[in-house]
C-alpha cells in the first residue's frame, strides 16, 4: 500500500526490492556501506547522504565499499554487467565522471554496437546531481547533457519519490547502461509511494499540471520551480502545462509536441548550463517539428554559462528560479509580469 | 448548533481525498430540495461527482464558489426550512467556520481501509459502520469489476451504510490486495469472497457486484445460497456471452497514458469523466509487479477471445436468492441488453445517460435502488 | 614412444603450435592485404608475440574472460574466436564477428569469454575486475586476464585496478605485454621502473617476468598464477618480454627502431621457430607434423580472406541497429 516516503527512502527501497528479486543485482560505490575495515561500526554511513543505509544488514556482501578509484570500480561494474550481473554503481557526485568517463563513454555505451549487438551491459550508475547544497563547482553540476549526447546510454532524472522508485527499478531491470541522476535537493521530498515493486517505463514524460496557454518542459528539481511559477501565472490567468521529462534519453517527444500543439508556447527549464543543453535540445526539436504550432519563440530558462558558485547569494542566482520561469512564460504570451 | 439548519459540506470520497473543487451548482439558492437530489458538482484530482442532498428543505445559502477548491468537510451550502430566519443561518455559518477551526483532529468520517489475511491472500477492504443509529447487523459487501478496486464504490459506500455495515474489498490481483491470483476462475474468485467473509466472521451478506464482480457474487449465490441474502448485479458479467474485447484486451495491453485513456473512455457515458489523474492512478496500479500477470490470467479465464466463458443466467433463474439488476443504458463494455437475461426473475433498472460505471455516474439512483432491494 | 620432456602432452603441443601459426599467418596475410588498400582503418598486428597469447590461453576455457588491447587478433584467435568471422570483421563485412560495426580494434565474442579488443589503452583492466567479480559471485571458478602493453601499463586505470583486485582478492591476472615500444616511444623512456614486478609489489601482488618469445616459459608461469587465482589465491602480474615484428600499426615506417632490429628478431627471436625447433629436436613432434599444420593453416587463412572479400557489406539499416537492447 502507498504511504508517504522521501526520495531517499524510495531509492533505498527500490535497491532493496530488486536485490531481493534478483540475485545478480549488486551495489558498489564509495562509502555506500561505510566503515569498511574501520574499527567502529559497519554501515556507518550507508552512502555519503545515507541513501543506502540499512541495505548491508539485509544483503551483506552484495553491497561493496570501494576504494576511491572511480575508473576501477565503475569499470568493474561495467565489466561485471557484461558478464551477467546487474550492478548498481554509485558515483556519489556525477561531477566525478571526469575521472572515469572513459569507462562510461567508450566502454559501457559502446559494447552493444561495437560488438555487433552481441553484448549487453545492464549497469546502473547512480549519482547525485544539481546545485543548492552550497557544494560549489565540483559537486553541484547538472551534467545530464554530457550523457544524453552519447548513443548507447540512457539518462534518467526523477523529480519525486514515486518516480525515483519506479524509474530506478526500471533502470535495474533495463538491459542497457543507465545514468541515474538524483537531485540532492530532492532527497528529502516526500510523496505517496506504493510499498510494492513497480517499474515506470522510460520515454514517458509526466504531465504534472495541465494548462492550455503555455507548455513548460523541465526535469528534476526545476519541475518544482515550474510548479511554483505555474501558481503565479494562474493568478494572472495564464494556465501553464508542466511536463516532467523524467527520462532524458530516451525522451518522450510526443508528449512535448502534443502539448505545444495545444498551447502554441514553449518554455524549457533546465538546471544545466545553456549551451548544448536539454533546454536547447527540446527547443530545437519543437522548432523543427512543431514550428507551425508555435505562436511565439521558444524560451529557455537555464543556469548561466558559468561554473556553480559557492557563495549562497551567487548560487541562488545560478539555479533557474520560479520568477525567471514566470518571466519567460510571459514573454511567450506577451503579457506583463503581474506585480 | 441549530438543528433546523443542515450543512452541505465538501464530501470525502475515499481515504486520500483532502480537498475538492466546486465545479457548478445544479440547484440555485431558494430551490426546494428533497433527499437524494443532486445539488452541486464537485471534482477531485481523481474523479468528478455530484453531491446529493441528505436533508429536505430549501437551499438557503450557496457558499462554495465555482472553480474554487475547498477542504473536505468545508461548508459549501446550507439547507433549512423557509421559516428559519436569515440571522440564524448567518450565525450558523459563522459558528460552523469557528467550530471547524477547532476540530482539527476530529475522527475520520469516511470509510477506513483495513487488511485481512485470507486463503486467497492478503486482501484490502474498506469498512463503513452503519449510519443513522442502526445496529449494523446487516452486512453489505461491494465487489468491484475487472481491473477495478474498492474506490469504484466511492459514491456508494456512505449512502449504503444507512442500511447496514458496508464492506468493499479489493479482489485478489486488484487495488492493494495481494497481486497473485491463485485461482483466476469465477469459482476461484467466489471462494476468495467466501474466504473474505469467513475471515471477518460475516455469516451472510447482501452482495453487490459490478461487472466481473457481478459474476462473482452470482456464482457465490449459486454455490453458497445460505450465506447470500440478496445479490445486486450492476453492469454485470455472467448474464450473456458478449463483452467488448476492445475494452478487456485494451485494458490489459495498455502500457502508457496514451494507450489507456481511450480504453477507459469505454467505461463512461461521458468520456470527459476520464481525467488525467484517473488514467495515472490506473497506470500506477497496472505497473505494480504481478498486476499484469493477474489481469492476463483473469482475462484468459473469464473472457477468452472476447467472449464470456461463464453465463450464469439460467442457473440464477432457478436459484432462490433475490436479484436486482442495474445497467447503464449506454454501457460500451457489456451490452445493456443483458439486463433482460433473467426475465421476470429479477427486478431490472436500466438507467439513462450512464455507461458501464453506472454506480459512479448515477450514484444517487443506484444507491436508492440498492437500498430498496436490500431492505425489501 | 619418445619421452616427452614438455609440460604438455603431444596433442596440446600441436594445438598450441596451430594457434601460434594461425595468428602468425593471419597477421602476415593482413600485412599484405592491408597494403593493397582493401582493408579500412587501422590494423595493429600481433606477429612475433604469439607465444604469449598461446601460452596463457592454453590454461583457459570459455568460463574464463579476457580483456584485450588494440593489438587483439592474437588474443582472439588463442581464445577461440572464429577466424572467418574475424577476417570478415576486419574487412568491414556484415558477416563479421561484430557485423562490421567494430573492426580490427573491437573484435569480441563474449560466448568465448573474449570481452573485446579495446581501442582505449588500459581500459580492459577495470573491466576484467568486473568479470572476475562476476565469476566470484557466481562461484564458477572463472578467472579474468587483462592484457596491456608496456605503454598502457602507465594508465591510471591499470594501477587502480591492481589495487582493487588486490583488496577484493579477485581472480585477475594482469599481463604486461612488454614489446619495448609504446607506439614509437621506448619503454626505457616512458616507464620509471626496470621491472613490472616492482609495480606489482607496490600493490602487494606477486609478479613474474618471463621471456615472451618462449612459449614454455609463458605457459609455466601463467599456469602457476592462473591456478593460484582460480583457487582463491588472488591476483598476480605476469610480464612477458616480447617482440613486435611489425610497426605500431600498418603503415608505420618504424624509423624509431634500430637498423636491422626487425631482421635480427625474425632470425633469432621468432617464437614459432623457437617452439618448432624445441619440439622437433626433442623428437616429440615431427617436422612433417609441423609442415602439415603449416599447410592447413595457410589454407584456412586463404579461405578466410576469400570468404571475407566475397562477403556482403552491411546494409544502410545496420547503421541504426544495435545501439540499445531497447530504446
Amino acid at each position: 500500500m502507498a504511504r508517504k516516503i522521501s526520495m531517499k527512502q524510495a531509492i533505498n527501497e527500490a535497491l532493496d526490492l530488486e536485490m531481493r528479486r534478483d540475485p545478480t543485482v549488486i551495489v558498489l560505490g564509495e562509502d555506500i556501506v561505510g566503515g569498511a575495515g574501520a574499527p567502529g561500526e559497519i554501515d556507518a554511513w550507508g552512502g555519503v547522504l545515507g541513501v543506502t543505509k540499512g541495505l548491508h544488514a539485509k544483503h551483506g556482501n552484495r553491497l561493496m565499499d570501494t576504494p576511491l578509484s572511480e575508473s576501477a570500480y565503475i569499470g568493474a561494474a561495467i565489466g561485471a554487467a557484461a558478464c551477467g550481473m546487474r550492478p548498481v554503481a554509485e558515483l556519489m557526485f556525477l561531477d566525478f565522471m571526469g575521472v572515469c568517463f572513459d569507462q562510461i563513454l567508450n566502454q559501457a555505451a559502446k559494447f552493444k554496437y561495437m560488438f555487433g549487438g552481441k553484448a549487453k551491459t545492464p549497469v546502473v550508475i547512480r549519482a547525485m546531481v544539481g546545485a543548492g547544497f552550497r557544494a560549489a563547482a565540483q559537486h553541484s553540476q547538472m551534467l545530464t547533457p554530457l550523457f544524453t549526447h552519447v548513443p548507447g546510454l540512457k539518462v534518467v532524472c526523477p523529480s519525486d519519490a514515486y518516480d525515483a522508485k519506479g524509474l530506478l527499478i526500471q533502470a535495474i531491470r533495463d538491459d542497457d547502461p543507465v545514468i541515474f541522476c538524483e537531485h540532492k535537493a530532492l532527497y528529502g521530498s516526500e510523496c505517496d509511494v506504493p510499498e510494492e515493486s513497480y517499474a515506470i517505463p522510460f520515454a514517458e514524460a509526466n504531465v504534472v499540471r495541465e494548462g492550455k496557454d503555455v507548455t513548460i518542459v523541465s526535469y528534476g528539481l526545476t519541475v518544482h520551480r515550474a510548479l511554483e511559477a505555474a501558481e503565479t501565472l494562474a493568478k494572472t490567468g495564464v494556465q501553464a502545462e508542466i511536463i516532467d521529462l523524467r527520462t532524458l534519453s530516451p525522451i518522450d517527444w510526443d508528449t512535448v509536441i502534443e502539448s505545444v500543439e495545444t498551447t502554441g508556447r514553449l518554455v524549457v527549464v533546465d538546471e544545466a548550463n545553456p549551451r548544448c543543453s536539454i533546454a536547447g535540445d527540446v527547443a530545437a526539436h519543437v522548432a523543427q517539428n512543431a514550428f507551425g504550432a508555435l505562436k511565439a519563440a521558444p524560451q529557455m530558462v537555464t543556469a548561466p554559462h558559468t561554473p556553480v558558485p559557492f557563495s549562497p547569494v551567487l548560487e541562488d542566482l545560478y539555479i533557474p528560479s520560479a520568477d525567471a520561469i514566470v518571466a519567460a512564460a510571459n514573454k511567450t504570451t506577451a503579457r506583463a509580469l503581474a506585480a | 448548533m441549530n438543528e433546523r439548519i443542515k450543512p452541505i459540506v465538501m464530501p470525502k470520497w475515499g481515504l486520500s481525498m483532502a480537498e475538492g473543487k466546486v465545479t457548478g451548482w445544479l440547484k440555485s439558492a431558494g430551490a426546494k430540495i428533497a433527499v437524494g437530489d443532486e445539488i452541486v458538482e464537485v471534482e477531485t484530482d481523481k474523479i468528478a461527482g455530484v453531491v446529493e442532498a441528505g436533508d429536505t428543505g430549501t437551499l438557503r445559502r450557496v457558499l462554495g464558489a465555482p472553480d474554487t477548491v475547498y477542504p473536505v468537510k468545508a461548508l459549501i451550502g446550507v439547507i433549512a426550512a423557509d421559516d428559519v430566519p436569515d440571522e440564524e443561518i448567518d450565525a450558523y455559518v459563522a459558528e460552523y467556520a469557528a467550530h471547524a477551526a477547532e476540530a482539527g483532529d476530529e475522527e475520520e468520517a469516511g470509510p477506513r481501509y483495513e487488511f485481512v489475511d485470507t486463503p486467497a491472500g492478503r486482501l484490502r477492504y474498506a469498512r463503513r459502520s452503519q449510519t443513522g443509529g442502526g445496529d449494523g447487523a446487516r452486512a453489505i459487501i461491494l465487489v468491484h469489476g475487472f481491473g477495478g478496486d474498492l474506490d469504484n464504490w466511492l459514491f456508494n459506500i456512505d449512502t449504503l451504510a444507512e442500511a447496514g455495515t458496508v464492506y468493499a474489498l479489493d479482489l485478489p490481483g486488484h487495488g492493494q490486495s495481494d497481486k497473485a491470483v491463485k485461482d483466476a476462475s469465477l469459482k476461484g474468485l467466489s471462494e476468495a469472497l467466501i474466504g473474505f467473509m469467513d475471515a471477518l466472521d460475516i455469516t451472510s451478506a447482501h452482495l453487490v457486484g459490478h461487472s466481473m464482480g457481478g459474476a462473482v457474487v452470482a456464482q457465490t449465490a449459486l454455490d453458497q445460497p445460505g450465506r447470500v441474502s440478496s445479490i445486486t448485479l450492476i453492469s454485470s458479467a455472467g448474464l450473456g456471452e458478449e463483452i467488448n474485447r476492445d475494452y478487456t484486451d485494451g485494458f490489459v495491453a495498455a502500457a502508457s497514458r496514451r494507450d489507456l485513456k481511450p480504453v477507459l473512455e469505454h467505461l463512461f457515458h461521458d468520456p470527459a469523466t476520464v481525467t488525467r489523474q484517473l488514467v495515472d492512478d490506473l497506470l500506477k496500479y497496472k505497473r505494480l509487479d504481478g498486476v499484469d500477470a493477474a489481469l492476463k490470467a483473469l482475462s484468459s479465464a473469464l473472457f477468452p477471445g472476447g467472449r464470456q466463458s461463464a453465463v450464469l443466467a439460467e442457473a440464477l433463474k432457478a436459484a432462490p436468492t433475490p436479484v436486482l439488476v442495474i445497467w447503464g443504458e449506454s454501457d460500451q463494455v457489456i451490452p445493456a441488453a443483458h439486463a433482460a437475461a433473467l426475465g421476470d426473475r429479477a427486478r431490472v433498472d436500466v438507467i439513462g445517460e450512464a455507461g458501464h460505471m453506472v454506480q459512479m455516474e448515477k450514484a444517487g439512483r443506484v444507491n436508492e435502488l440498492v437500498l430498496n432491494h436490500i431492505t425489501a | 614412444m619418445t619421452n616427452n620432456p614438455f609440460p604438455l602432452p603431444k596433442d596440446e603441443l600441436l594445438a598450441a603450435y596451430r594457434t601460434m601459426r594461425t595468428i602468425r599467418d593471419f597477421e602476415e596475410r593482413l600485412h599484405v592485404e592491408f597494403a593493397k588498400g582493401d582493408i579500412p582503418g587501422f590494423v595493429h598486428l600481433y606477429a612475433g608475440e604469439e607465444a604469449c597469447a598461446a601460452g596463457i590461453m592454453s590454461h583457459l576455457t570459455d568460463v574464463d574472460r579476457i580483456a584485450s588491447t588494440h593489438r587483439g587478433h592474437g588474443h582472439c584467435i588463442a581464445k577461440g574466436v572464429d577466424v572467418h568471422a574475424m577476417m570478415a570483421e576486419i574487412y568491414g563485412k556484415a558477416t563479421g564477428a561484430c557485423r562490421g560495426k567494430g573492426g580490427s580494434m573491437h573484435i569480441a565474442d563474449l560466448s568465448k569469454g573474449m570481452m573485446g579488443a579495446n581501442g582505449i589503452l588500459g581500459a580492459g583492466a577495470p573491466l576484467i575486475c568486473g568479470a572476475a567479480l562476476a565469476a566470484k559471485f557466481r562461484g564458477d571458478g572463472g578467472v579474468g586476464i587483462t592484457f596491456f602493453g608496456d605503454g598502457a601499463s602507465n594508465q591510471g586505470t591499470v594501477l587502480e585496478s591492481m589495487n582493487l583486485a588486490a583488496i577484493w582478492n579477485l581472480p585477475v591476472i594482469f599481463v604486461v605485454e612488454n614489446n619495448g615500444y609504446a607506439e614509437s616511444t621506448s619503454v626505457d623512456y616512458a616507464t620509471a621502473v626496470d621491472s613490472y614486478v616492482d609495480r606489482a609489489s607496490g600493490f602487494g601482488l606477486p609478479g613474474v617476468t618471463v621471456d615472451g618469445t618462449d612459449f614454455f616459459a609463458v605457459y609455466e608461469a601463467a599456469g602457476e598464477i592462473i591456478k593460484r587465482a582460480r583457487e582463491g589465491g588472488g591476483p598476480a602480474l605476469l610480464e612477458c618480454k616480447m617482440i613486435r615484428f611489425f610497426g605500431h600499426f600498418e603503415g608505420d615506417a618504424q624509423a624509431y627502431k634500430a637498423k636491422g632490429e626487425n631482421d635480427y628478431n625474425r632470425t633469432n627471436r621468432d617464437c614459432l621457430k623457437i617452439f618448432a625447433g624445441r619440439v622437433t629436436s626433442a623428437g616429440v613432434v615431427s617436422a612433417a607434423e609441423i609442415a602439415l599444420i603449416d599447410r592447413e593453416v595457410a589454407a584456412l587463412i586463404d579461405e578466410a580472406v576469400g570468404q571475407a572479400k566475397g562477403a556482403p557489406l552491411p546494409s544502410a539499416r545496420d547503421l541504426l541497429t544495435d545501439v540499445y537492447v531497447a530504446y
